[in-house]
């Protein structure tokens, strides 16, 4: 930062002083204050769970706090309605796009407006002020033809027809290629230096470093520290969140095993079996034994889709599109394809990697039964069924009551743990796992790591469909980027820099070319 | 062909075809507010008996008309206050309703079988319906089939001109962004849902005091799901519905004929031809599946239940 202010120097824009709100078994803001002057980029930092999102819904009047003031331009005030937010100049882009995917760009940002002298002539002023901060948008277009990067910027175009005062923006770099986010930045800081604030929230530390000039860090509800991050590190800021000292992990990222492929796709082309689903286009790529393969990409460009193709929740168009230890599987479902040696943990925990109302031996059990001898002359196997159990949470230091614990009463942390080690305690010697440490914690991310570095060391060929690039470069072997439905070629992550991988995810096939020429 | 005779086949198909698009027209509104309400049958034949009786009562067939579309509007708010309030599953509480109302309209009308009430008389619109051929078609009808092509015209209107129509889309679209935005979601669904409900009592009215001027238990014989099914085969455009109903209507007509010229077909085949041609028709319609699932409510059917 070239200019390094001191933010209590700024006159406050914005001040919460003791705000509680309790949800049933869970106090999400324990008395909280935060401070935000005005035109000042202020972080919100804090793990999944902290409280942010809570704290952001109650200063936009989506939530009621239960205690608590706030004090706007030194003003105290109530807000029951984001109708009354944005009237006070309080603009939000949400972390979820509040966006309807079936109106157009404009019809969009007229639902955010609720004065009709706001909507008059909008195309033309959308056009204007997409251009003046370099937000490209086509009001006319419908927005499920659109980019997650063009949908964000919806979002802000929308706050800032309206001159907001304070931008909020939950989480709007884990949606972006590299370049989006240095786009975003340049517009931010032009808003900032305009006068308006932006409260940013976000859990990547460099961006925060790079960006903001003053940090609130909240951990299990409570603000644990007000400071300024251009002075700490990324490592003093991240134990400051999870108030732990943290373990440094690196895998050695083996040489390319010569080893006959157990995996094989070829030429996968599969129709998306979602309302606005992207269909997969001549997906190609093989796995060897003992090999990581990372799928990055921006998410909803074809990573549920191709789960689902490897799974055999979409069958494949032939049965040699896929093949597995040199096997056509492309017409299986997913149960005959467990019984070859497959294992699948789709990127949805409740609802579709686990049945959230049954026991945890019972989920176990619904996935293990084959590979683990779970039932007998087609009965389930008690005994054995709750030892599995048992010994997946032991192994993988799952919180929990036990096995007959329901999957739903367990936190996204804690089920993810349970669902890893259910996949790999069966030995798997394929395993296809998507998004596997979101919403989890740093110490049950580094075990999850672990488990799966172990799981390649022993043998299994493991495709990873991550939205985390840090994940990908840490585990895998080879990278491939999946945009539109399309897979570039495999590359090897020890030669994959940030930009290429950048310009893969936006679509780039430039990018890819470049690759192929010194390869 | 004679004139009078073309022109005769065209209002019966009218005549036939109203119904559906009034029911349809209510059921549109509720479904693009993300609510699916599968009790029009049964809102009908309360609104056709409510219509009857108070016809009957009252000797006024206007008043008729509206109080059949209250009843729809009373039993309708059943539905919304199970579905939208307490959560209960649209799907069966819709199924609920439907036998529900079959039961309880068999129930009221259970006196008036046989008896006659007063009519709903066409309106004539001097002068101009006395064009041959034109005038008897679109100026000598009652007053809800004018009303029919006025609604369909405004719900157009509405859905994609104005800002509230805009809204009722968004929330059928996304009602979490929608709650997000600070839309009441469950007040704009319980307004659309009335709406429907009026328009499938109004549909029944029309049953009982215009097209077969008798109350009956099996009055509406099924219309409440070709109305369900119009919508969906339209693909939630109002302009198809109309097609659609007119088609269906049609088709009614066009087996009636045919029993009448006394065409050797098993009788209850020919009954069962506008319901099979209609869907069929509007299957081959609808085959483009993008554009479907572009127009269909992407909330159709599903909880909302916000946490504030």
């Amino acid at each position: 930062m070239d200019t390094e202010l001191d933010p209590s120097a700024r006159p406050p824009l914005l001040v919460l002083r003791g705000i509680v709100k309790q949800f049933p078994g869970c106090l999400a803001n324990d008395h909280v204050d935060l401070q935000i002057g005005e035109g000042e980029i202020h972080a919100l930092l804090g793990e999944n769970g902290a409280g942010k999102s809570t704290l952001v819904k109650i200063i936009y009047g989506v939530m009621k706090p239960d205690a608590g003031s706030f004090t706007w331009r030194g003003e105290t005030r109530t807000v029951a309605s984001p109708a009354q937010a944005r009237a006070l100049g309080i603009g939000m882009v949400f972390q979820h796009f509040s966006l309807f995917e079936a109106l157009t760009v404009s019809e969009n940002i007229a639902l955010g407006l609720n004065d009709p002298k706001d909507r008059e002539n909008l195309p033309a002023r959308i056009v204007d002020i997409s251009t003046r901060y370099g937000l490209p948008l086509d009001p006319t277009r419908a927005v499920h033809d659109l980019s997650v990067g063009e949908r964000q910027r919806i979002e802000i175009v929308r706050c800032l027809l309206q001159n907001p005062k304070l931008l909020i923006m939950d989480e709007p770099t884990s949606v972006l290629t590299p370049q989006e986010v240095h786009k975003l930045f340049a517009t931010l800081r032009r808003l900032a230096s305009e006068g308006c604030s932006i409260l940013y929230i976000s859990h990547k530390l460099e961006e925060i470093r790079a960006l903001c000039e003053a940090a609130t860090i909240m951990r299990l509800g409570k603000v644990v520290a007000h400071c300024i991050p251009a002075e700490k590190t990324a490592r003093e800021l991240a134990e400051l969140m999870i108030s732990a000292k943290l373990k440094e992990q690196s895998f050695s990222h083996k040489t390319i095993s010569t080893a006959a492929p157990r995996l094989v796709l070829d030429r996968l082309t599969v129709r998306s079996n979602q309302q606005f689903g992207t269909d997969l286009k001549d997906i190609s790529f093989a796995v060897a034994p003992g090999e990581i393969l990372g799928i990055a990409g921006i998410a909803g460009n074809g990573q549920s889709e191709l789960m689902d193709a490897l799974s055999g929740e979409i069958p494949a168009g032939t049965p040699r599109n896929i093949m597995l230890d040199g096997a056509p599987i492309g017409h299986e479902g997913p149960r005959a394809r467990r019984r070859r040696g497959c294992c699948f943990l789709p990127e949805e925990r409740n609802g579709h990697g686990a049945v959230g109302p049954m026991t945890l031996a019972e989920n176990g059990f619904l996935s293990a039964h084959v590979r683990g001898a779970l039932d007998r002359l087609g009965l389930i196997n008690r005994k054995r069924t709750q030892e599995f159990a048992a010994q997946v949470i032991k192994t993988f230091d799952v919180r929990t009551t036990g096995p007959r614990a329901e999957a739903r009463s367990l936190s996204g942390g804690n089920l993810q743990k349970f669902l890893v080690g259910r996949e790999v305690l069966q030995q798997p010697g394929v395993l296809m796992i998507s998004q596997p440490t979101w919403g989890v914690d740093a110490g049950a991310a580094a075990a999850i790591y672990e488990a799966l570095a172990q799981l390649a060391a022993a043998g299994t060929a493991i495709v990873l469909i991550s939205q985390d690039l840090d994940e990908i470069l840490l585990l895998c072997d080879r990278i491939a980027v999946i945009a539109a439905g399309k897979l570039s070629p495999p590359i090897p992550v020890r030669e994959a820099t940030i930009e290429t991988i950048g310009l893969l995810m936006g679509g780039d096939h430039t990018a890819e070319e470049k690759h192929a020429v010194p390869a | 062909m004679n004139l009078v005779y073309v022109s005769s086949f065209i209002v019966s198909i009218i005549a036939a075809s109203t119904p559906l698009l009034l029911a349809a027209s209510g059921e549109l509104i509720t479904e693009k507010s993300g609510v699916l309400n599968l009790g029009v049958e049964g809102m009908m034949l309360i609104g056709a008996i409510a219509g009857f009786a108070t016809a009957h009562a009252t000797g006024s067939a206007a008043l008729g008309i509206v109080a059949a579309a209250l009843a729809g509007v009373a039993i309708s708010m059943v539905f919304a206050v199970l579905t939208l309030s307490l959560l209960a599953n649209q799907i069966a509480a819709g199924l609920a309703l439907t036998i529900f109302g079959h039961g309880l309209a068999a129930l009221l009308g259970a006196g008036y079988v046989g008896i006659s009430a007063p009519v709903l008389h066409a309106i004539a619109i001097p002068v101009l319906s006395a064009i041959p051929f034109i005038g008897p078609i679109l100026f000598d009808q009652n007053i809800l089939i004018y009303f029919s092509f006025l609604l369909i015209c405004a719900i157009s209107w509405f859905l994609n001109k104005t800002h509230a129509g805009l809204i009722l889309r968004a929330v059928g679209d996304s009602h979490d962004a929608a709650h997000a935005m600070g839309y009441p979601v469950i007040r704009i669904r319980y307004a659309a849902t009335a709406f429907g409900g009026a328009l499938a009592g109004i549909a029944g009215a029309y049953l009982s005091l215009f097209y077969s001027p008798l109350w009956s238990q099996d009055l509406s014989a099924g219309r409440g799901w070709i109305a369900l099914a119009l919508v969906v085969f339209s693909a939630w455009r109002p302009f198809y519905l109309l097609a659609g109903a007119y088609l269906f209507g049609g088709v009614t007509y066009l087996a009636l004929y045919l029993q009448g010229v006394g065409v050797s077909i098993p009788s209850p085949l020919i009954s069962a031809l506008p319901y099979a041609g209609t869907i069929a028709v509007l299957v081959l319609i609808s085959r483009d599946a993008r554009r479907v699932r572009l127009n269909q409510p992407a909330c159709l059917a599903k909880y909302f239940h916000a946490v504030a």
